[in-house]
């Protein structure tokens, strides 16, 4: 079986700050992780191949800047074996749609790399925590022309051959859906948290080579007019910090009719009413 | 806090990586018990055995047989960064490090092998040298060795006490004369004990002052027969188990001295956040020279014992020898240092300090040992004084 997880380096954001007076966000030494959602997506990836799938090759992706090869090794050292950047000057600027387009081509290119047919499962996280879009998982599905279920928090192998039993949260609860392989699962916060490297893990992942792939490796296979700014419908038009709610007024201790009346008092003050 | 992972600039990128893989499994899995287990004085064995599943009771054993392979430089600042959250645990899992020693120094090929696979199952080891009256004097154990050459097994008899991870092992390296009436430091030989074996049990529990998520105990060995082949290095070995004792506390100086350092450079994170919020006099604590210097000098002496313990574990690493007088320095200076640092720590904290509601105190606690175990420094002081004047 052959799986991969998409991920993405992103800054941590619990430790960034916003500069009160330009709106900007203070990135200086702000450290580099990998997605949340991401490493529960590999987590789960992990998991479903030690419980049902031990001969499966996980291999992580990811599309960034150089810096992100070790978001990547990350990846190597809690269960990943292999891992591909996907990398180009060109793919800067991208918006969902293009990166989802980028990642689906990326995806055949390494398929063709590794002399396989096609990924049977493909993990994303459910969105990145710094722009929790949540769209490039979607978007890759449909590119691919690929069955999806998002939000999944589990899943297990499934009595019909060929197709995945998976755990998905709602808003009222969870549902638990069967799909066909391949397929792709965008994860979010599971009851778990993901394992810890360990020592030799962790060295492990430092000796190995993560292949980039270039936009120029991808001839033929991707448009480059798809790409980066080019190929982004979406344009930025201004970033701001959202005012702070403030917290609204509770009328306490009094009996409900009391209480209406000084609501309707209120609100006529307030000119509402 | 000021200290991004580690105070060594030099470090090289797999050395970051380990130290910032550790210093997350000390702040996620460690803290968060800490307070508990040194109130109630239990040990945090799940997250022991979390501790186990990363590697980190078998560090420097080397990959061949099953170990991490981390040199002893590696191991100092991965120690130090797990000290810094409690030095109790930091000395639960090295004291594993100090029980492969010995095999490591001085044992078979087979029995290299035969201890790590042990360790390799999640087990703890121990390494069993002191007793009542044998602590600096090595010399003079009591435990003894006698062959029974009818069943080819060694006998042993007597009593090891201050044994750390004594109470959760299930393999100790016994220290005991084999060679009686001959000269004390020619007389004594290590054997391989498992603790199901019948006449291994464990006795007193310590009570300690700190380093309480470490488990202290005596064990008590009756008539424990082990076979011929467990004594360690063979016959090539027998009588040579003092000196070996002596080269794998070399050995060990420069990590312990590095857990002395986390526990200086705690003391140090603590007091500098605190310093910059308290105010005094309307003004922050460390605006006053009188703490900014007291953190400057904490600041010079931790720093000179981290890179002397580095300096030390590198010579060990490059294979120079005789390192006995670096070593000594180094967990002696680290030592000294992490009691001072965590004295002035208090001072700085005041009242606060002394309450067990902060950390501080705990910090004084836990480096006291540093001063005492692994050779006290008076000891230490010995081989560096002998090693200036007599030459060895």
């Amino acid at each position: 079986m052959e799986i991969v997880v998409c991920i993405k380096q992103v800054p941590d954001t619990t430790e960034i700050t916003i500069d009160p007076v330009t709106n900007t966000l203070n990135r200086a030494g702000v450290p580099a992780i990998v997605n949340p959602f991401d490493a529960y997506a590999l987590e789960l990836a992990v998991q479903y191949k030690e419980k049902y799938a031990n001969d499966a090759t996980i291999t992580v992706v990811s599309m960034g800047p150089p810096q992100a090869k070790a978001a990547l090794k990350e990846c190597l050292s809690v269960g990943a074996q292999d891992a591909y950047l996907v990398t180009d000057r060109a793919f800067g600027g991208s918006d969902t749609l293009a990166t989802g387009y980028i990642i689906s081509t990326t995806l055949k290119k390494i398929c063709q790399l590794k002399g396989i047919d096609h990924f049977d499962l493909i993990f994303c996280g459910k969105q990145a925590i710094d722009g929790d879009t949540a769209q490039v998982g979607p978007q890759t599905a449909e590119y691919m022309d690929l069955p999806q279920v998002t939000y999944a928090v589990d899943m297990e192998e499934c009595p019909t051959a060929g197709a995945v039993r998976v755990k998905k949260e709602c808003e009222d609860g969870f549902r638990v859906i069967e799909l066909p392989m391949p397929c792709i699962i965008t994860v979010t916060k599971p009851k778990w948290e993901p394992r810890l490297a360990t020592i030799k893990s962790k060295m492990a992942a430092n000796k190995k080579v993560i292949a980039e792939i270039t936009a120029a490796d991808m001839e033929g296979l991707i448009d480059t007019n798809r790409c980066g700014l080019k190929g982004s419908p979406t344009k930025v038009r201004k970033t701001f910090v959202p005012q702070k709610k403030q917290g609204g007024l509770k009328i306490e201790g009094e009996a409900a009719a009391d209480a209406a009346k000084k609501l309707v008092g209120l609100l006529a003050d307030a000119k509402i009413i | 806090m000021s200290s991004p992972f580690s105070q060594d600039l030099l470090i090289s990128e797999e050395q970051k990586e380990l130290v910032a893989l550790i210093k997350d499994f000390a702040e996620k899995k460690v803290k968060p018990v800490v307070e508990q287990c040194d109130r109630d004085d239990t040990l945090p064995m799940e997250v022991y055995e979390e501790a186990m599943e990363m590697g980190l009771h078998m560090t420097v054993l080397p990959e061949e047989v099953g170990g991490m392979g981390l040199d002893h430089l590696t191991n100092c600042l991965i120690m130090e960064e797990l000290a810094k959250v409690d030095a109790g645990f930091a000395v639960g899992c090295s004291a594993n490090g100090l029980a492969c020693e010995p095999i490591m120094i001085g044992g078979t090929k087979e029995q290299q092998k035969y201890f790590a696979s042990v360790l390799s199952q999640k087990k703890f080891a121990a390494f069993c040298l002191t007793e009542a009256d044998a602590g600096s004097d090595v010399a003079g154990g009591r435990t003894k060795a006698v062959f029974d050459a009818e069943k080819n097994e060694w006998v042993i008899n007597g009593t090891k006490c201050f044994i750390t991870n004594g109470g959760v092992a299930s393999i100790y390296v016994v220290f005991a004369i084999t060679e009686e009436g001959g000269n004390p430091y020619k007389s004594m030989s290590a054997f391989i004990v498992e603790r199901d074996l019948p006449g291994v049990s464990v006795g007193k529990k310590e009570d300690k002052m700190g380093i309480r998520l470490s488990s202290t105990t005596e064990v008590i060995f009756e008539d424990v027969r082990v076979p011929a082949d467990h004594l360690v290095g063979g016959e090539a070995m027998r009588g040579k188990g003092f000196k070996l004792a002596m080269m794998v506390l070399d050995s060990s100086r420069p990590t312990v001295g590095s857990m002395a350092c986390g526990i200086a450079q705690r003391a140090i994170d603590e007091c500098v956040e605190y310093a910059n919020t308290r105010k005094t006099f309307g003004k922050p604590l460390s605006a006053n020279q009188a703490i900014a210097f007291k953190l400057a000098d904490m600041e010079m002496t931790t720093q000179v014992a981290r890179q002397y313990c580095h300096y030390a574990a590198q010579v060990q690493d490059s294979g120079i020898k005789p390192y006995s007088k670096l070593s000594s320095i180094a967990k002696c200076f680290a030592g000294d240092n992490a009691v001072r640092v965590a004295t002035e720590a208090i001072q700085i904290f005041g009242g606060y300090g002394y309450s067990k509601e902060y950390p501080i105190e705990k910090l004084l606690r836990d480096a006291k040992i540093y001063q005492i175990f692994e050779g006290t420094n008076e000891i230490q002081r010995i081989v560096i004084a002998g090693s200036l004047l007599k030459g060895y």
